[in-house]
């Protein structure tokens, strides 16, 4: 298990020099120089500073040196520093995260959650009116997309009916103690999470079926039925825990797709995260932070997926004999 | 020789039409194609310009059967220029993933060895960078303009063809067929090209209509994010424009949303079509 471990983060490595020489790349052909961009949007005039920014950045020197020292700068976490916060671009972004973890971790539960339920609805109940009921949901959710669903969920829980806030994380003026504070959190986190769960709830729905229909077919199963368990207990304790297989692979294969779907739901309900971050950055031309979210975001989804492959190797223990 | 050449087709056709949802979505498609072909004719006027009085509802003025947006321009105008521009993005976007993934899947699984390695831990690092964000930075970096919008969405759509190629090829690769060619000293671009391509391409092409719709999925939201080309009528754009409104006039963001959703929904089905008229271990089940 250990030495698995190891293998997976020693390759982690290679991908992240990918990225980093990636995010080189992009500077490089970018019209007009990386510094004049900068400082121009950053409205920085001074000659003196300019000159500082130069050293800072090394514009000066030839390309190879350049990428030499970004890959050893960003390798000691050092991703720049970020005008616009006035703080290091590392700082800014890790500031950013937690609120994006939170979003991620809600939706993935939201599409777990509605997608194995409404999955094994569907299956248990095979072509009738709920099958396809839920079939045709699937069909809808699968093809929205999710900043329209946001928006569509705003106007009808947050403007027509009023019952949740239309963006934000918190309250402003605040609310007092730590779980009056997570209850209203969660308030603020319940339509972003629903706009965007639902997306991968329509997938798992489909994948769920299914793995359940497979399942079913199975003999351990009619051997389940025929000692005489009651059909919900086959259901769940026999069937669900065998399909649910596909569903943890597919939560790794979609934890970049799932990072990269809170960017734009976080623009659509303000929230505070790297989404909100990167969007800032873009618009301001704030380079560094921009590239900083790149790699950083890479990474995260780099590890996630490790975890998730440790969780596999866990679920199925006939992976680890190959 | 006509007629043993079309024979293929009509099998194709007949196995295409038998799922209705498919049909269904054909006909969709093409009515969208006629209404990005016809919005010049439809509209001859700029769809960016300003026609009437804003904020006027859908199903109130004839002139404006869609109504019109916050600066008074006409949805339906923008709605018809908009599938204009999200079917170019959506196919030249798709083809370019095609390209890439095709290429770099070929050649990984022919090649084999270390180029396999090689070619296959560079699809990862692209499926690994978060794509929004990847295409996000693209274009702030690039700038905002249609051609980098549709590079940018390209270079994230394209792992999965790849890694689908690289599947077929390596079931094809040693087949029988594939070693007559090599042992009657047939060079090895004309085998990828001439014989293991054509046996390896209907699965690609599934999965390429999906492509479409994902690439259709991602101009939107990048014009939603206000990153768009501002010189062209989008959907996305649209929706983002409309969203400051969604208390007094909510249709602005409601009617390109719809739209969206039908074309995505449209894509899959054909694919789902595709994939029963191609693929032929489902066929005749």
């Amino acid at each position: 298990m250990r030495r698995i471990l190891l293998r997976r983060l020693v390759q982690i490595v290679p991908l992240l020099l990918g990225v980093i020489v990636m995010n080189f790349v992009l500077i490089q052909l970018a019209p007009g120089s990386f510094l004049d961009v900068m400082t121009a949007e950053q409205q920085i005039s001074d000659p003196a500073m300019i000159e500082k920014l130069r050293v800072v950045y090394g514009v000066d020197q030839p390309a190879v040196v350049q990428l030499g020292k970004y890959i050893l700068s960003v390798l000691q976490l050092d991703f720049g520093f970020s005008y616009r916060q006035n703080a290091p671009v590392f700082d800014v972004i890790v500031a950013a995260l937690p609120a994006t973890v939170i979003l991620m971790l809600a939706s993935i539960s939201v599409a777990i959650i509605v997608g194995v339920t409404a999955g094994v609805i569907a299956s248990v109940k095979v072509n009738t009116f709920w099958d396809n009921l839920v079939s045709i949901a699937a069909v809808f959710f699968f093809a929205a997309p999710t900043f329209w669903l946001g928006i569509m969920l705003t106007i009808l829980f947050s403007v027509r009916l009023g019952w949740l806030p239309v963006g934000g994380m918190r309250t402003i003026g605040g609310t007092h103690g730590p779980v009056a504070d997570a209850l209203d959190v969660a308030h603020h986190l319940l339509l972003p999470a629903l706009s965007l769960g639902l997306f991968y709830a329509a997938t798992y729905v489909r994948v769920m079926r299914a793995s359940m229909l497979e399942v079913f077919r199975l003999d351990f199963v009619r051997t389940a039925r025929a000692k005489g368990l009651s059909r919900a207990r086959v259901v769940v304790v026999h069937v669900l825990r065998n399909a649910m297989l596909p569903i943890v692979t597919l939560v790794g294969l979609q934890l970049g797709t799932v990072l990269g779907g809170s960017v734009v739901i976080e623009a659509v309900f303000s929230w505070p995260g790297i989404g909100s971050l990167m969007l800032d950055s873009v618009m301001s031309r704030n380079f560094p932070v921009v590239l900083g979210v790149l790699v950083l975001s890479s990474l995260v989804v780099a590890v996630a997926n490790t975890a998730v492959d440790l969780a596999y190797l866990k679920l199925d223990p006939r992976i680890r004999a190959r | 020789m006509a007629i043993t050449a079309s024979y293929p087709f009509i099998d194709f056709a007949r196995h295409f039409v038998r799922n209705r949802a498919a049909v269904l979505g054909l006909v969709l498609l093409f009515l969208l194609v006629a209404l990005a072909l016809a919005a010049p004719s439809l509209f001859p006027r700029n769809p960016l310009r300003i026609v009437g009085r804003p904020e006027v509802w859908p199903f109130v003025n004839p002139r404006f059967p869609l109504g019109t947006d916050s600066l008074g321009r006409d949805i339906a105008s923008m709605v018809a220029y908009g599938a204009r521009t999200t079917l170019m993005i959506g196919l030249f976007a798709s083809l370019t993933a095609t390209i890439i993934g095709v290429t770099v899947g070929a050649t990984a699984a022919y090649r084999g060895g270390w180029v396999d390695e090689v070619l296959m831990r560079f699809t990862e690092l692209f499926q690994t960078i978060p794509n929004i964000i990847f295409v996000l930075t693209i274009v702030s970096i690039l700038g905002q303009k249609i051609e980098n919008i549709t590079i940018a969405v390209g270079l994230v759509t394209w792992t999965p063809i790849a890694r689908l190629t690289r599947a077929e090829f390596l079931s094809l690769r040693d087949r029988d067929f594939v070693q007559a060619c090599r042992a009657m000293g047939m060079g090895d671009l004309r085998i990828v090209w001439g014989e293991i391509l054509p046996n390896a391409l209907p699965p690609v092409i599934v999965l390429w209509s999906l492509v479409v719709a994902s690439a259709i999925l991602f101009e939107s939201a990048v014009s939603f994010l206000g990153l768009g080309d501002p010189n062209v009528a989008s959907w996305g754009g649209l929706i983002g424009d409309g969203r400051t409104l969604i208390r007094t006039a909510w249709y602005i963001c409601a009617v390109p949303g719809i739209v969206i959703m039908l074309t995505v929904l449209a894509l899959n089905l054909v694919g789902d079509g595709l994939n029963d008229a191609l693929n032929p271990k489902l066929r005749d089940r």
